[in-house]
């Protein structure tokens, strides 16, 4: 405990924290609680349902829909993660290792292309992805994807490079190690954290998006997640399938929060390191 | 790092930066350079015969249409309000996060839950609940209101919507720049007689500022290119349109690239403008905080 902090201090801190803890919580025990109603309590107006049922993720498992969304986001996502991440190293090695000129002017473009508005190019690859045939397919999607999270993964990754005592591999080296040992057995480790973090960043924005999903899919080859939750059609057209959407969602968001639960201090680091340092 | 400069060197750095600079130059810069020029076009996918150099007749349209200025202005009013609800709001989870050692992990994780959800789920869950059918807000509040089907209220729910998917990020910045702030000088100004109050707005705030901007810089740029939950809980019906549902609309729904394009390049010239402006401020704020 801090010197000179009093009771009403910490008893003040601690109902902030679970005001915190309620406000970060409370949509997801609502879409948690939606998705275990039975449909003929979708209605009751309450928070807490009465009784449990798991009909709606029956539902959305029978249909083809949501299980083809899942794939498709799954892999765009870590294809598209791990294409980012690896162009992403060899920028941010050249940035923080070796001396150029063009330094200044490719940090500057990640940064404006971190601002770039999406919706002013989804016209224009719309045009070009249906002449070149890549509208509704992967690759159409992994290309954006790749590109708008670079930014982000150069900026992180420099920002975890920074920090690693490059000169360790020159020792490793004296030492009699080759030039790919000390690079497996000295770079490899001490690089790592700083690569999974930009990975988990870059995942999350990939696994996230919807204006591209939306502009560039249009059936089940390539449609992700988000937009097949956004366009699910119920049995009829004119009812909102409130349950079968709550049980897709929970589906889809709670490996998101175990791996944000799990790894929350590398995420706070890299969402943080290239913004301050920057 | 060495400090000598060689060519090959400087070779070697061009090489590794190659493949990313393409990237990204290919799937932004063309693009935005090919609605440039789609934008000169009458240019309709649902009529391609009728293709013409229309010059800028296309942005004469736009410009004299209301539907943009309406969204324009509902995309500036969604972007301010919410980005001043999330500087105070994440201000008060920075601090809160920065002095919490009950359940201290717990906190700091759960506030990451909104950020990792996903936008258009997070914007079905607020729906859902303020829905005058399957909500509990109604109840709750003893209200009877539906919500989006009205324009204000409509931007009341966009608008929590936006604050609770973002303020953690927001809050993780500004914590970043409350961790700078010493201790010894906050004791300091303790001894010294200042409460709580002073201590915060004449000592952390004016050390924070530079965290505070970089903060509104990218809450700012993300909070105006608003298009998801928009899109899930209104799909701009009610007249809370904003300038990504337009472009979208244009160019997705009606396959109008010319019209849509112009769209485009107006919304991307916006950005520039928002992102100079801040650049303005920062001179500003960095030249008074050199003088005193």
């Amino acid at each position: 405990m801090k010197p000179g902090s009093s009771l009403l201090d910490t008893l003040f801190w601690r109902a902030g924290g679970l005001l915190v803890l309620v406000y970060a919580l409370l949509p997801v025990a609502w879409i948690l609680s939606l998705s275990l109603k039975p449909a003929a309590d979708l209605n009751d107006k309450h928070f807490v349902p009465g009784e449990l049922s798991l009909e709606h993720y029956q539902a959305v498992f029978v249909d083809a829909q949501f299980p083809a969304a899942v794939w498709n986001s799954i892999g765009i996502a870590a294809i598209s993660t791990a294409l980012s991440v690896l162009l992403a190293m060899f920028a941010a090695y050249a940035i923080v290792r070796l001396r150029f000129r063009g330094r200044a002017l490719i940090l500057g473009a990640a940064l404006s292309i971190a601002m770039f508005p999406p919706v002013a190019v989804i016209g224009p690859l719309f045009n070009l992805w249906r002449t070149l045939g890549l509208y509704d397919t992967w690759p159409g999607l992994i290309l954006p994807y790749m590109t708008f999270t670079l930014p982000l993964a150069i900026w992180t990754l420099s920002a975890f490079f920074r920090e690693i005592p490059w000169d360790l591999d020159k020792a490793a080296r004296v030492d009699g190690a080759t030039p790919l040992q000390a690079f497996r057995h000295v770079i490899v480790p001490l690089a790592a954290p700083g690569v999974f973090t930009a990975a988990i960043l870059v995942f999350i924005f990939a696994w996230n998006d919807f204006l591209f999903a939306a502009a560039l899919t249009s059936t089940n080859d390539a449609r992700t997640v988000p937009a097949a939750i956004a366009f699910f059609t119920g049995s009829s057209r004119f009812e909102l399938p409130t349950g079968s959407i709550a049980a897709a969602s929970v589906v889809v968001t709670v490996p998101v929060i175990l791996v944000v639960l799990v790894f929350q201090r590398r995420i706070v680091a890299g969402l943080t390191a290239g913004a301050v340092k920057g | 790092m060495s400090p000598r400069r060689d060519a090959s060197e400087e070779r070697f750095g061009w090489l590794l930066c190659t493949p990313a600079v393409l990237a990204m130059l290919l799937v932004t810069a063309y693009p935005i350079l090919y609605a440039l020029w789609l934008s000169l076009f009458r240019y309709d996918l649902r009529f391609p015969d009728q293709r013409e150099y229309v010059g800028l007749a296309n942005y004469a349209s736009v410009l004299t249409s209301g539907v943009w200025w309406e969204s324009l202005a509902n995309t500036l009013i969604i972007t301010a309000a919410s980005v001043a609800i999330e500087l105070v709001l994440g201000m008060l989870l920075a601090l809160v996060m920065h002095r919490v050692l009950f359940l201290r992990r717990t906190v700091r994780a759960s506030v990451l839950v909104p950020y990792a959800i996903i936008t258009v789920v997070a914007a079905l869950a607020w729906k859902f609940a303020f829905d005058p059918v399957t909500g509990f807000v109604n109840p709750w509040l003893g209200l009877e209101q539906a919500w989006l089907t009205e324009r204000w209220s409509a931007f009341l729910v966009i608008i929590i919507t936006e604050v609770w998917k973002t303020t953690p990020f927001m809050a993780l910045l500004l914590l970043a720049g409350l961790t700078l702030v010493p201790q010894d000088l906050l004791d300091a100004a303790r001894v010294d007689g200042a409460n709580a109050a002073q201590r915060f707005f004449r000592v952390t705030l004016p050390l924070m500022r530079s965290a505070i901007l970089v903060a509104l810089l990218f809450r700012t740029l993300d909070a105006f290119r608003i298009f998801d939950t928009v899109f899930v809980q209104t799909r701009g019906a009610q007249g809370t349109e904003t300038v990504s549902i337009v472009g979208y609309h244009a160019l997705v729904t009606r396959l109008n690239l010319g019209l849509g394009s112009a769209v485009s390049v107006l919304i991307f010239i916006c950005v520039i403008a928002i992102a100079a402006l801040f650049v303005k401020g920062f001179r500003v704020s960095f030249a008074a905080g050199e003088e005193s």
